[in-house]
């Protein structure tokens, strides 16, 4: 077995990880749809979306690599950090759960980094805002997509109604982590590297809740619960998912097809 | 596939992305909404039209299910349009096509296979028109 990298802890490299290693896992729950989904167009339309986000992660994992400077490549990177050194949010290692938990995490989620996309555009790291300028109009339809889906199930049948609306509980207490902020996220906004992600509360929240109430919802009550993903403390989920996604690279070092 | 060996309307019509071009899947001399087949559970079909680039005319390309026109769109982006197919999407259920019926294909088509003078081949062109 292939032994696990250690990855500097600096600011910068950080900021990036969590935004990269979100994309990441996200994609890997994506993933899981592939010969899954409810019908063949949405497999389609899931298994795409999977793929936009890993190309995300490819880039923003490569450029960290380049900040972190000690010649960690975009696979090793993926393939062999152990759960700690993840710092992706613990919202988006949950188990994919039914259609419903898929398309409202995602609204969840899409909508945020789109946000976050959009403010990358002006980071000062010309590499980032690159990727963020391609990557953004990616995220723009990942929203749409989810935000169609979301308002189609909850004001669909009462089954589909309940079922969206236990995706939203299910969902709803994660959703303080994205806007949590500390020293990482200080450090990026003083640098010129990226915003808060607390800035984009006001953004994310006049997209949402509206949203959320046109569908019919209930939005649930906030609670003191917060989840710790960016910091790479998980949930239980998320071991078993690098296991299965890190497996053949830590059996065949180095292994290519 | 020709008309001629399409299934009835309502079954699925080839749905595989990037398959040959073929015609649309309905049935043959159907006014719009007479006679539809029995409702069922499964989403209307809706036939995907592509355009290439601007300039171009939408081209057919295949055809999806979906609830409503906003979710068709959608779909025809993801299925039609993942490898830089196009730039504009058409798309119309398949039901609202009306087709000439495969029976009537002798007396609708044949009729043409000798009419040699229809074809502008009798002309003797210019020297400085040789790209006609």
């Amino acid at each position: 077995m292939q032994g696990s990298i250690v990855i500097r802890r600096e600011p910068a490299v950080h900021y990036l990880l969590r935004l990269g290693d979100t994309c990441l896992v996200m994609a890997q729950r994506l993933a899981e749809w592939c010969g899954h989904a409810p019908v063949l167009e949405e497999d389609i339309a899931l298994a795409n979306m999977a793929l936009d986000l890993v190309g995300q992660a490819r880039a923003v994992l490569t450029r960290a690599g380049e900040l972190e400077g000690d010649g960690h490549d975009e696979d090793q990177l993926a393939f062999l950090r152990d759960e700690r050194d993840y710092l992706n949010l613990t919202l988006v290692e949950l188990p994919r759960g039914d259609f419903a938990m898929t398309v409202m995490r995602n609204l969840i989620v899409g909508t945020f980094l789109k946000w976050l996309w959009q403010r990358l555009q002006q980071s000062s790291d010309s590499e980032l805002a690159g990727i963020a300028a391609k990557a953004v109009k990616e995220a723009r339809y990942h929203q749409q997509h989810a935000a169609d889906w979301v308002v189609r199930l909850a004001d669909g049948t009462p089954e589909s109604t309940r079922r969206a609306q236990a995706a939203l509980d299910t969902v709803w207490p994660y959703v303080a982590e994205m806007f949590d902020s500390d020293a990482v996220d200080a450090q990026a906004s003083l640098s010129g590297l990226g915003p808060r992600w607390a800035e984009l509360r006001g953004p994310w929240r006049d997209e949402v809740l509206p949203l959320l109430l046109h569908a019919g919802l209930q939005v649930p009550a906030e609670r003191a619960f917060r989840s710790t993903g960016k910091t790479g403390r998980h949930s239980e989920h998320l071991g078993h998912l690098l296991a299965e996604m890190q497996c053949l690279q830590r059996s065949f070092p180095g292994g290519v097809w | 596939m020709n008309a001629d060996d399409r299934p009835a309307a309502g079954a699925p019509s080839d749905r595989s992305p990037g398959a040959a071009p073929s015609g649309p899947s309905v049935a043959t001399h159907r006014a719009p909404g007479a006679g539809s087949p029995l409702p069922t559970t499964e989403w209307p079909l809706w036939e995907v039209f592509v355009r290439a680039k601007a300039g171009l005319d939408h081209k057919h390309c295949g055809s999806l299910h979906a609830a409503d026109p906003a979710m068709a769109i959608q779909l025809a982006r993801d299925v039609y349009t993942r490898r830089q197919e196009g730039t504009s999407l058409w798309v119309v259920r398949s039901d609202q096509i009306v087709a000439s019926d495969p029976a009537e294909k002798a007396a609708y088509f044949d009729p043409m296979d000798d009419k040699v003078y229809r074809h502008p081949t009798f002309y003797t062109l210019p020297a400085a028109l040789d790209h006609m």
